[in-house]
Parts: structure tokens; sequence; C-alpha cells
């Protein structure tokens, strides 16, 4: 990712503006019983496509607002987004997936990873709440809730981010069939 | 140049991860009412109107998806609902069926303690199947020779007379209903004593006819009819005096005094038949006479 003042200010407001929807609309809508979860989502998307350091650095401001926002224990969604953006920008850096339905899987695992790490936390900390097949499946709907809200999401984050990207997976894969695997310099 | 780029990648890794926990060590460390805990709150303000904006903004938003949700929610609880419904409905049913038991007990009880039929060591027992045949009026009752049931014992349950034990064996017995082709009993009509014999009315299920020995004159609609409980030793009957046989409810005039037809609707309802009783001593020196 092209670190600039822009760059920075539009991952910011990104943040910004996925915490409070998801704070004043998405937390609020249920379906069977559980909201779904933006916030793994915008992490994982950003680190999918800016890379570990920019998934770490905007899943560690996510979380902090978070936390803060809802008064809760500071630097525990902060751990959790840190690990989950980093996760997902070394999926890029070290295997450049450029199939359209990663970001579902990323999302989903994701997810999934965000729930775990919760969990556990809470479990280092001395939360007294037993697994409860409750729990499991609340889990499982967020999962299901995220996996399918993934795609558009990460729409709107490559929307967002696309010009700070040195190079999209997706415009590389096109180019890279329209050319044969070379890039027009290289031909000419 | 890589190098530098991964050495940097894990120190932003590692910064970030330690802030994380250094921040819930703090937090953890002095409370929500802490310096953290200030700068919290203080946010919280700073953010509360934005998010309250937010949330009116979002509202329509909100209700759409509210709407899905709610619309699947009240899927799940109608669902739920019917469910509910039918397991009380099993419950109104089985209460209904507890009830009629008890009825039916209750009426045994007032039958054994008015009619005197405790003396008669009255055998409670529980009709498990009836015979579907419109021409064999029988059912069998749980109640067998090892409780001391035998052939030829008077059954009755809490309205009066139902029939005479048939068959037994070691845990059940077949009970002849009195509406059988096969059944007869002395009696007499409760009012005025006359006598004669009730059997039933061939071709009319569920109906009685009391074949009159005296006049049928005598006899009007809506008495009540009894077993005579005969001691006679030509016409010895298997049942005891006095208990109700049914009630006269259609008298059919002939052309002579024998021609007369007295019918009878049976005391017991046949159809609604649960508990009855078998009274093992409807008199002891005459069971003792009865071949099976």
């Amino acid at each position: 990712m092209i670190w600039t003042p822009g760059a920075i200010t539009r991952l910011v407001l990104l943040g910004l503006l996925g915490g409070v929807l998801q704070l004043a609309a998405v937390s609020q809508i249920t379906i069977f019983g559980v909201p779904a979860d933006l916030t793994p989502l915008l992490v994982a998307s950003v680190g999918l496509l800016g890379g570990s350091v920019a998934g770490a650095s905007f899943g560690f401001c996510l979380g902090l607002f978070m936390d803060t926002v809802l008064l809760q224990t500071l630097g525990l969604t902060s751990l959790v987004l840190t690990v989950v953006g980093y996760g997902a920008g070394r999926l890029r850096e070290l295997r450049d997936p450029a199939h359209g339905l990663v970001p579902v899987a990323v999302g989903a695992a994701a997810t999934a990873l965000a729930a775990a790490g919760f969990a556990l936390l809470q479990f280092l900390l001395g939360v007294d709440a037993p697994i409860s097949v409750l729990l499991v499946r609340f889990v499982l709907i967020v999962i299901v809730l995220n996996t399918l809200l993934a795609l558009p999401v990460h729409a709107i984050v490559r929307r967002v981010v696309a010009r700070d990207l040195p190079e999209d997976p997706r415009r590389r894969r096109r180019r890279a069939y329209t050319t044969g695997g070379l890039s027009p310099l290289s031909r000419a | 140049m890589r190098d530098r780029s991964v050495r940097r990648r894990r120190a932003v890794l590692a910064g970030l991860v330690a802030l994380s926990l250094v921040l819930l060590t703090a937090y953890f460390g002095e409370g929500a009412s802490g310096g953290l805990g200030s700068v919290q709150r203080g946010a919280m303000e700073v953010l509360a109107p934005v998010q309250e904006g937010a949330t009116r903004v979002l509202k329509p938003l909100r209700d759409l998806f509210g709407w899905f949700g709610d619309t699947l929610d009240a899927r799940r609880e109608r669902d739920a609902l019917r469910k509910e419904n039918t397991r009380l409905e099993r419950q109104v049913a089985q209460l209904q069926v507890d009830r009629r038991d008890a009825d039916q007990l209750r009426k045994l009880e007032e039958i054994n303690s008015a009619g005197k039929l405790g003396d008669h060591d009255p055998v409670q027992a529980r009709v498990i199947a009836r015979n579907p045949s419109v021409w064999d009026s029988t059912l069998t009752i749980n109640r067998g020779s090892s409780d001391g049931v035998r052939p030829q014992q008077p059954v009755v349950n809490g309205d009066g007379l139902v029939g005479r034990v048939t068959q037994v064996s070691g845990g059940s017995a077949v009970v002849l209903l009195l509406t059988d082709k096969d059944f007869g009993a002395t009696a007499e009509t409760a009012r005025s004593g006359e006598p004669g014999i009730v059997g039933s009315a061939v071709g009319a299920p569920g109906d009685l006819l009391f074949d009159m020995v005296g006049s049928a004159s005598r006899v009007q609609k809506g008495e009540i009819i009894v077993t005579a409980g005969t001691q006679d030793r030509r016409l010895r009957s298997f049942f005891p005096p006095d208990i109700p046989i049914g009630r006269v409810s259609r008298i059919e005039q002939g052309e002579g005094p024998l021609d007369t037809k007295v019918h009878v609707t049976p005391a017991a309802d046949l159809r609604r038949l649960d508990f009855l009783e078998v009274l093992t001593k409807p008199r002891a020196e005459l069971v003792a006479q009865v071949r099976p």
C-alpha cells in the first residue's frame, strides 16, 4: 500500500464509517437472533488489499475505536483485529490470490479467527463463560452472515483504497489474460 | 530492501500487539474508573452525538432489514406456537380422557356405596379391547381368573349393568354386553315391580327389549328397569337385585297384551366404557352352582 496522507485519511474514514455503521445499524439488525459483524470483514479486506502492515494497523485502530465506543476492555478488540488484519495481509503477500471468491473465504476465516480470538482472550481474562451450544450456534450464524456480506464489503473497501494500491490482483490477472501473461511494455 | 520490509512488517506487528497488551494490562490494572476509562468516557461523549445521528439516519435501513428479520422471527414464532398448540391440544385431550376416567371411577364409587354393590367384592377393571363386529357385543377387560373373575359374574359401571363375564383367562376376561343377542336377565320395573326379562332387540343395536311376564299396560315410558335378582331355583339370576339396567324409551302397542313391546335404553353408555367392575360375589350360593 502506498502510504500517503490521502490514503491514511481514507482508511480512517473507512474505519469510522464502518464502526459507526456497525454500531448504529448492523448490530441492531438480527437474523435468527444474531447480528452480523462488519469489523473483521473490513479489516480482512484492508489486509487482503493493502498487505499485512496496512491490515494490522487498520485492525488495531478499528479495534481501539470499537473498544472505546463500546466502553469495553481496551486493547481486547485491537489485539484480535490486529492479528486478523495481519493474517489477511500475509495471505496476500505470500499467495497473492486473485480468484474472485477469495474475499468470501477470507471473510469467513477472518470472522472465525476473530470469534476464536475473542473467546480465547475472554477465557484468559478469567471470564467465566462456558462454551455452550448457544454460543457455538451464535458464532456459526455470525460466520454465515459475514460470509454473505464479505463480497460487498470487499468491493466497497477496494473502491475506497484502490488508488492507494500499487497493483490490484484482479486487475493484474485481467492484464495477464489479455496480454498472454506479458505486460505491454515487455512485449514491445 | 526485502529484509528491511520484513523487519518493518514484524516491527509493526510486534508494536501493535505489544500496545494492545499494554492497554489490556493497564486497563485491567486500573479498572474502568482509571485514566483509560476516563479517556474512553471522553471519547464516548464526543462520539455519542455522531452515533445518535447515525442511528437516526440509518433507522430506515435498520427498519428495512428489521422487517426481513421480523418476518423470519414471526415465521419461527408461528412454527413454535403451532408446536405449542399441538402439545397443548394433546394435553387437553389427555386431561379430558383423565376427567372422563375420573368421572367413571367416581360413579363406580357412588354405585358401590349407594347401590350397595361393594358387598359383592367388586374388582375394578379397565377395558382393553372391543369387538368391532356389529353382531357380537363383547369387550375384553384386564382382569382375569387371577383376580377372582369367573364366568357369568355380573359386570357393571357407574351407570348400571353392562353385561356378564363369558370367558376368563389368567389376566383377562371377555364380557358379553347386555345388547348382545345372547344376553338375557330377569328384571323388573323399579316403581311398580312388574317382572320381565331384558334382552337385546334384534336388528337394533343398542336397544333392549323388556319382555313382560305380567301386564305391559302398567309400564310407563321413562320408567327405570332394574335387575330382579331372582332366587328361584328354576330361574336363577346371575345378577344381584336392583342394579339399574335402563329406562323405558318406547312402548309399541300391539294387538294384544302379549304383542306389546317395551323398548329400553341401557343405563350405561356402552359406547364409552373405560372402567368397569366385576362383581366377583354376586351371590355366593348361586355362583357355586353355575357351570362355566
